[in-house]
């Protein structure tokens, strides 16, 4: 309603706008895709592509373990997701609705965990691991991606349920549903937009790690896609070539899963719903 | 059954203490249930007289019912507890205490071949601190991180609120431009970052041709101290604004849109409606993310160390990226060294999260 009285000024202004910042969004990854057709002798040059070839996927597809990493990746991180995005709703209701004792050195732990570096955890983390046995498993990679999403999305979760009126979980309780029956039944439905929101980060947490995937997991057969792009440099001498080739299909799926994700975000899907 | 609705967050500052009364009830009944585990410290408040005598005019099958009610929300949030008390607590209190030693690469548990050789470093207290905090280098790679996540905070939020906001409205291609504006978070941060080296390279450099072609001098985007800052701040905006975009998108899309049309009809210009339906709408999701990439920024490791690798010198350096040279890079590998940095880090950043929380909670955020 409000757009229909947008003044014709007003609409170049924010299609200029739009186009600026997606321009400069696209570009570098635009970059990453044009190098990838390049020959390999010309990967650094600025042109654009004189002779575009498909040896660089080509090599990636056929001469290495690209599908096997693909389907390892795609194993640990449908896992992380779904486990991550149940547990961090739950954990998001939870402190949003309710007061209970713990729940404040909770959400410090939540914090805390996300304070430490990375750098130095990797160490004890990797001993813990091999003690348990879980080196090259792919739960080694799930806990710990869990670890690093969870507290993220536990806490948009939280913001997220704050913005449903409680009159709903109030209701709910009036017609008898227990607590958990309120949140799944009534709450959940509600939390579309921030659940598409945390699955999406979780997807592409576990999707693009790289650090605790390269130390925890060895062997070319276990690798995830994101550590096994790391062999390109570190093996065949910084084949980039290959490497640009190899990130662009690593790209593709985190964009098709992102474009379901917003399907969840359109306009007022809660509008009507929280209105008391 | 409408009961306990003292329960929810809305009212719940009235029955702070019935709550204190419940869950002394609930210690006693039931002792040996899970779900505590990892949560020191639990904060008491016994009560206040005045109100726990409301509790107990209550039946007592009300008590039974809120008890209850208070295992399910132990029970659901068990797991995370669980997961990261096992996961995260051991590092982190191995990290604490090698801070505490002078353990470095010639003197921790090791094998050589067959021989295991055991550890031999000592304790020295707080000698690491003391010695970090009289080094000028600190103080040096404190001032530019905080710096640094100041700038990229700010503005990361700063454009990601400006083009939530306009994403919000409808419009003829709105979901193509949303589609390529997240673009950036879709590629892996490493493979992105190698493709910003590409185009800052001084030479070769994209932006430099394009510069170039305008008559523009070459701009050495990572050599020069001053520029490289501005380059890898430059990075982590494009890196972090994606994720900022759709937090806040998200945030939006749960703001009634009636309160919009009633603002409208009692008046309200564009900026009021952005002032006071916005912003506060926004609040609870915003102050989130706001603390949260913060903390990310602070101990980003990726793009400084994949772009510039803390340099020209050590001008783009930040505090992760030095512990991480003192345990991995530097020789001998200096293991208490960079866990005494890393607790100093943990330190700063619960310093600033304490503050944040307080700076809230005056506008009745409480968590």
């Amino acid at each position: 309603m409000r757009d229909q009285r947008r003044s014709p000024l007003a609409s170049v202004g924010l299609h200029a706008t739009l186009i600026v910042a997606s321009a400069v969004a696209v570009f570098p990854p635009l970059w990453l895709l044009v190098t990838s057709f390049k020959p390999k002798s010309e990967a650094f040059s600025t042109d654009v592509v004189k002779s575009p070839t498909l040896d660089n996927y080509h090599h990636v597809l056929a001469d290495t373990k690209f599908l096997t990493w693909f389907g390892n990746s795609l194993f640990v991180v449908l896992i992380t997701t779904l486990l991550g995005v149940f547990v961090a709703a739950t954990t998001g209701y939870a402190v949003s609705r309710f007061r209970f004792p713990g729940m404040r050195p909770l959400m410090w732990l939540l914090l805390i965990t996300q304070m430490f570096p990375v750098a130095i955890l990797i160490v004890p983390l990797y001993n813990i691991m091999s003690t348990l046995g879980w080196l090259n498993q792919p739960i080694a990679l799930i806990v710990t991606y869990l670890t690093v999403a969870v507290p993220f999305c536990a806490w948009m979760m939280k913001g997220f349920f704050d913005t449903i009126p409680v009159e709903i979980d109030e209701s709910g309780r009036v017609d008898g549903l227990n607590p958990f029956g309120t949140f799944w039944r009534l709450v959940v439905p509600l939390a579309k937009p921030g659940l598409a929101v945390t699955a999406f980060y979780t997807f592409i947490t576990a999707w693009a790690e790289v650090a605790y995937a390269s130390a925890f997991m060895t062997g070319e057969e276990n690798l995830t896609l994101s550590a096994g792009l790391q062999t390109f440099v570190n093996q065949y001498t910084s084949d980039w070539g290959s490497m640009t080739a190899a990130a662009v299909l690593i790209a593709i799926p985190a964009t098709l899963v992102f474009s379901w994700a917003q399907r969840h975000l359109v306009a007022g899907l809660t509008a009507g719903a929280t209105k008391s | 059954m409408a009961v306990e609705t003292g329960q929810s967050a809305g009212s719940a500052a009235g029955a702070e203490g019935a709550r204190g009364r419940v869950r002394e009830t609930a210690a006693t009944h039931r002792p040996g249930k899970p779900g505590k585990p990892g949560k020191p410290g639990k904060p008491g408040e016994p009560g206040r007289p005045g109100e726990k005598s409301g509790v107990n005019k209550r039946p007592p099958g009300r008590i039974r019912n809120a008890l209850g009610r208070h295992w399910y929300a132990w029970a659901m949030v068990a797991p995370v507890v669980l997961v990261i008390g096992l996961i995260i607590g051991y590092p982190l209190a191995r990290g604490i205490y090698l801070s505490l030693t002078d353990a470095n690469e010639a003197n921790v548990e090791r094998n050589i071949g067959m021989n295991h050789i055991p550890a031999t470093y000592d304790f020295v207290g707080l000698d690491n601190f003391t010695a970090i905090l009289k080094d000028p280098i600190f103080w040096d790679r404190l001032v530019w991180t905080v710096t640094w996540t100041a700038a990229c905070v700010a503005l990361t939020f700063a454009i990601g609120l400006g083009l939530a906001v306009i994403l919000n409205r409808r419009f003829a291609g709105r979901t193509l431009y949303r589609s390529l504006l997240i673009l950036p978070w879709a590629v892996p941060a490493f493979v992105s970052v190698f493709a910003w080296r590409l185009l800052y390279n001084e030479r070769n450099g994209i932006l430099n041709k394009i510069l170039d072609g305008g008559g523009i001098d070459a701009v050495p985007w990572l050599n020069d101290p001053t520029m490289a800052k501005v380059s890898v701040i430059a990075v982590n905006i494009w890196l972090g604004v994606p994720f900022m975009l759709v937090a806040l998108l998200g945030g939006l899309q749960s703001i009634p849109g009636e309160l919009y049309e009633a603002a409208e009809m009692d008046g309200a210009g564009p900026w009021q409606r952005f002032r006071h339906i916005t912003l506060p709408g926004l609040r609870s999701v915003s102050s989130t993310v706001v603390l949260l990439s913060t903390i990310w920024t602070f101990n980003m490791f990726p793009v400084i160390f994949l772009l510039t690798r803390g340099g020209p010198g050590d001008s783009t350096e930040v505090l992760v990226t030095y512990a991480y040279r003192l345990s991995f890079v530097n020789s001998p590998r200096d293991f208490a060294g960079a866990s005494a940095w890393g607790v100093l880090i943990l330190l700063i950043l619960m310093l600033f999260a304490a503050v944040y929380r307080r700076a809230l909670r005056k506008q009745g955020e409480v968590w």
